[in-house]
């Protein structure tokens, strides 16, 4: 079990680095939010892969590791903050700077039509 | 305490000309002069406890843990430069009042002076080597201010450059130096290192340590061979040339050689350093002096030349010469303040400072030209004037050293060199300014300036000329304390001015014969060097910097050459070399737990993980094929949570997934639907590669820790949730209790990302497809019926959801988070159903306020705590019990977490409702990427893109 899921963090993360290192904006905020799953998959597991055991006070005798759960669960929302402002940030490079390549430079400059 | 106020004050004086700047300069002077004269005054309060031989100080705690602590002291040395500083500055700021034109802000001239002169003070009377340091880092940055003070020429930027580079350096060598040295002798107090000689002396590192401090003080004192800033720290106004050369910032240098001279000088390694860097400054700097033909720049290089002799004698440390330093450190100050002075008013009256223009001025300016006379004697080293005492001594101390051992003899030669250059540049400066026929006329013709203007260099003048009558009674006073402080015992000394006919006098005489005829000779003099090729330090020092500059940027460029791929790459191969270093060293990889059985689903899950991750990255190109993979890589993530114990992080997961997917449906909408193929083979299989490697190495990594025995700290939250925070659901307790203030970071970072993307939607210029890539158009329905039924009912649930998810939050799996987002997505469900108008109307709030009210409430509750005198957001569980309104332990929690769930909706709905209002003001065009200005009818984003998957958008 705990190979299987190495493993998948393994290629979530390749995956998402892959898109990172694409040349236009959409694929690298779509690889950043991959990765932010294989991250969030990481942390999560650094406190073991627990079965039928919730960190909830009285529900059975042994509780998983709430602290990793607490950290994930921020990272989760921030990283939809982190998501959002990169998306939008694409957009706005794609009205200022006239196409959506990751180098922030303008079509003229970057020897394109428009 | 009195004895911190004489920095204090003078420190504060800095905002005195910042306040009364615009009362017109007399009473912006009168005010600046006040608080450095009270100062002066404290100062020499202390002068009978310090005529008896202790020394006053004060001490206050500031970081004890670095042995820093906010000391000063007031002994014969401090008191000696204080009264120099103080007084010297003074006099400069009368100089200026009339010296800086009437355009020119005054004000701000004088805080700057007033800065300098604060941390002058700073660096004499500091009783730490951290203390000193940083006043020392003080006059850096001051002088640098004031050099550059017209900052309009480019040489007084080159030059306040230059000087900051060099000192500023000479600062960190010193840092270093002292950090050393503290670290030898166990302390930073002065008092401690002073007598400490013996340990710092027998250290191996004591070599180093000297160099690092004479690396410091010789930039500052502008030794050979950092002289070069000196000179072209003339581009400053004059008052302040005639203030930091003469009493204050090149003597800093020979203050700090001073000052640790118990602890550093009983070496032969310092005698040598000291002594052989002070002899050729002072001859090399004597023969520039005497063949610059600018009036400033003979007083510069005569200045870094003077500043060596006293670099001699501080090296040579013998009793006799360190009182002949600091007498010529006196007797400089003097004459030199005057003669920059005198140059001031020349330059000022005449309009020149060129030596060719000037000449036959004394009937012009009689008594400008005493001054003048009496200073550049005092500086020749001529009988009755302050100069020729010290010089004998220097001569003398130069005679009775063995300090270089066979070559003594070499020094009292070059002295009598140097002398007699000294007073070749002195009656050159002034024969040729007063007496000499000029080769050209000056600019403008000449008079006597205003009395006020030229009292200062007529008071110094007039010091010169009683310390050189009457040594014993005008300076023994104040030389004795400060002998005593540098030696660290008292010592026994006559000034008189006649001491028989012996050889330092026939030196002086030799000197003064020579130097007339070289003065003499001067113009053969000049016509020998013009051959030489002429060498502007400037011009190396700029080269230099630009050259440094070039191949830093050049390094910079190969990191960082403004591509995010070349620089994702870069980080991504560290990464991977240094995981891979990493885990190289990691014995076996499966530890001793090994690995729980799989079961069928696991593996169902896992292999859908694998499928759609690669699947994702794969289809990049078509974008929408790609983002349909990704939100399967997320639900089966929830699911992932889910099934390892995590039902919080499942709900969030899942509710975050569905607000993402939502917003990167809306942002490809406005972004082209398919990515052009542009890497190369190569490219693509080095990325491959590559993140493949990295890869490995993660889930290796993963792998490892899994497999192993890892302690916690998690069994602190499980015991104390319930009795410490009330609270049955351990995560949520965290996230409210025991680590609220990382919460409350958190939803900030949430609130600012929102504010920030509500910013770049600002004025932002869209690109609208009327069709897909494929050339068909949106499907024109655009509130489906099914959508705008369904919506309908599921706002209201949800919105129940959402407070049944936020009360159960601290007990069961729910709170905040998971409830503000389910709000939110039941939110966004009405706007894409009916668009924005028709939710407008209904929902007539804005949500930037409720963002910052959820992050409002928050902190409010963090500060509630401290009503009740805990610290910031302390769980509140057992402390207070109020009839009436019950177990409020509950009620502080909640109230946290409600700010959170506020934060997450408005946060969120900033985010997606806003980027739905966008589209208002343009209508979607036939070429994807050229927009067509004002709109025709209005739209929304989430109308628009709602349809794209009836469309059936092929991919």
């Amino acid at each position: 079990m705990e190979l299987l899921y190495a493993i998948t963090t393994g290629v979530l993360s390749a995956s998402g680095l892959y898109l990172t290192l694409r040349g236009r904006t959409f694929p690298v905020v779509v690889g950043l939010t991959l990765l932010s799953y294989a991250v969030n998959l990481f942390l999560f597991s650094m406190g073991g892969l627990t079965s039928n055991a919730p960190a909830i006070i009285g529900d059975s005798s042994h509780y998983s590791d709430p602290l990793p759960q607490a950290l994930v669960l921020t990272a989760i929302v921030i990283g939809f903050a982190m998501t959002a402002f990169a998306v939008i940030l694409a957009m706005r490079a794609r009205g200022d700077m006239g196409n959506d390549h990751v180098d922030g430079r303008k079509a003229e400059d970057r020897g394109e039509r428009r | 305490m009195t004895l911190l106020w004489i920095p204090m004050l003078t420190l504060l004086g800095v905002l005195v000309p910042a306040l009364t700047a615009q009362r017109g300069r007399p009473i912006c002077t009168l005010a600046t002069a006040a608080l450095p004269t009270l100062a002066l005054i404290l100062t020499l309060a202390q002068f009978p406890a310090i005529a008896d031989g202790e020394y006053p100080r004060v001490a206050l705690e500031w970081m004890p843990q670095l042995g820093l602590d906010l000391a000063f002291r007031l002994d014969g040395l401090s008191l000696l430069f204080n009264i120099l500083i103080l007084g010297i500055g003074l006099l400069i700021l009368l100089y200026a009042h009339y010296y800086l034109d009437k355009s020119e802000s005054h004000g701000r001239f004088y805080a700057y002076l007033i800065l300098f002169m604060a941390s002058m003070v700073g660096i004499v009377m500091a009783d730490n080597l951290l203390v000193l340091w940083v006043f020392w880092e003080m006059t850096s940055l001051s002088s640098f201010l004031l050099i550059g003070f017209w900052s309009h020429r480019s040489e007084a930027r080159k030059g306040a450059r230059m000087a900051m580079t060099v000192t500023g350096a000479g600062g960190l060598a010193l840092l270093a130096g002292f950090l050393l040295l503290g670290d030898i002798v166990g302390s930073f107090d002065m008092q401690t290192v002073l007598d400490s000689a013996d340990l710092i002396l027998a250290d191996p590192r004591y070599p180093l340590v000297l160099i690092l401090v004479l690396l410091g003080a010789f930039t500052k004192s502008a030794q050979f061979p950092f002289h070069f800033w000196l000179p072209h720290a003339m581009a400053a106004p004059t008052p302040v040339s005639a203030y930091l050369h003469s009493a204050t910032m090149v003597k800093a240098g020979i203050f700090l050689m001073a000052r640790l001279h118990p602890a550093l000088a009983g070496s032969e390694l310092w005698t040598a350093l000291v002594a052989v860097i002070g002899i050729t400054t002072m001859v090399y700097a004597a023969w520039f002096a005497l063949v610059e033909s600018d009036l400033k720049g003979i007083l510069a290089f005569s200045t870094v030349s003077h500043l060596g002799l006293i670099t001699v004698l501080l090296g040579i440390g013998s009793p006799m010469a360190v009182l002949a330093a600091l007498f010529h450190i006196l007797n400089h100050a003097t004459f030199k303040a005057a003669l920059f002075m005198c140059s001031g008013i020349i330059d000022h009256e005449a309009g020149t400072r060129d030596l060719s223009r000037l000449g036959k001025l004394a009937k012009a300016m009689p008594i400008t030209c005493l001054v003048m006379s009496i200073a550049g004697a005092a500086m020749a080293g001529f009988p009755l004037f302050n100069g020729f005492l010290s010089k004998e001594m220097f001569f003398e101390s130069t005679l009775h050293t063995q300090a270089l051992g066979g070559l003594s003899l070499i020094l009292p030669v070059l002295a009598t060199i140097g002398g007699a250059l000294s007073v070749g540049y002195s009656v050159r400066l002034v024969h040729a300014v007063f007496f000499a026929e000029p080769r050209h006329a000056p600019p403008k013709h000449p008079h006597e300036p205003p009395r006020l203007m030229r009292a200062p260099a007529e008071l110094l003048a007039a010091l010169c000329v009683a310390i050189g009558l009457f040594p014993a009674l005008m300076a023994t006073w104040l030389l004795a304390p400060a002998v005593e402080a540098v030696l660290q015992a008292p010592l026994e000394f006559h000034l008189a001015i006649w001491h028989g006919f012996n050889l330092p006098l026939a030196m002086s005489g030799a000197a003064a014969a020579a130097g007339i005829t070289a003065y003499v000779l001067h113009r053969y003099i000049r016509r020998f060097i013009r051959d030489f090729p002429s060498r502007n330090a400037n011009l190396i020092f700029e080269g230099t910097v630009q050259y440094i500059s070039d191949k830093a940027e050049v390094v910079t460029e190969f990191f960082d050459n403004g591509s995010l791929q070349r620089f994702m790459a870069l980080l991504i191969g560290t990464a991977l070399l240094m995981g891979a270093i990493g885990l190289f060293q990691v014995e076996t990889l499966t530890g001793p737990k090994g690995n729980q059985p799989l079961d069928g689903v696991l593996i169902l899950g896992a292999v859908l993980l694998i499928f759609t991750g690669i699947g994702t990255a794969v289809t990049h190109r078509q974008r929408l094929l790609s983002l349909i993979m990704l939100s399967v890589v997320g639900l089966i993530v929830s699911l992932t949570f889910a099934r390892f114990s995590a039902p919080d992080l499942a709900l969030t997961q899942l509710s975050v997934e569905v607000v993402t997917m939502i917003l990167l449906m809306l942002a490809l909408f406005f972004l082209p639907q398919k990515t052009p193929r542009e890497s190369s083979p190569g490219r693509s299989l080095r990325d491959v590669i590559m993140c493949s490697g990295l890869g490995v190495v993660i889930a290796a990594l993963n792998y490892a820790v899994l497999t192993r025995d890892t302690s916690t700290i998690s069994s602190f939250f499980l015991e104390n949730s319930v009795p410490g925070g009330g609270g049955h659901n351990v995560v949520n307790v965290i996230l409210v209790d025991f680590r609220g203030f990382d919460t409350l970071g958190e939803i900030t970072v949430l609130a600012i990302a929102g504010l920030a993307i509500l910013k770049l939607l600002n004025r932002l210029r869209l690109f609208m497809p009327h069709s897909d890539s494929d050339g068909r158009i949106w499907c024109p329905d655009r509130y489906p019926m099914i959508l705008t039924t369904v919506s309908q009912p599921v706002l209201p649930l949800a919105l129940l959801v959402s407070v049944f998810i936020f009360l159960r939050g601290h007990n069961l799996p729910g709170g905040g988070f998971i409830a503000g987002l389910i709000t939110a997505v039941g939110l966004i469900l009405v706007y894409m159903a009916r668009g924005v108008d028709w939710t407008q109307q209904r929902l007539a709030f804005p949500y930037q306020p409720i963002a910052i009210l959820g992050v409002g409430i928050a902190t409010l509750t963090g500060f509630g705590s401290w009503l009740f005198g805990y610290p910031f957001l302390t769980s509140s569980y057992d402390h207070f019990h109020i009839p009436l309104i019950g177990d409020l332990e509950l009620a502080t929690a909640l109230l946290f977490d409600l700010g959170v769930y506020l934060a997450v909706v408005g946060a969120t709905l900033m985010i997606l409702a806003n980027l739905g209002k966008v589209t208002t003001s343009h209508r979607p065009s036939k070429d994807d990427s050229t927009p067509i200005p004002s709109g025709l009818h209005r739209t929304d984003v989430i109308d628009a893109a709602n349809p794209k998957p009836d469309a059936k958008e092929t991919v």
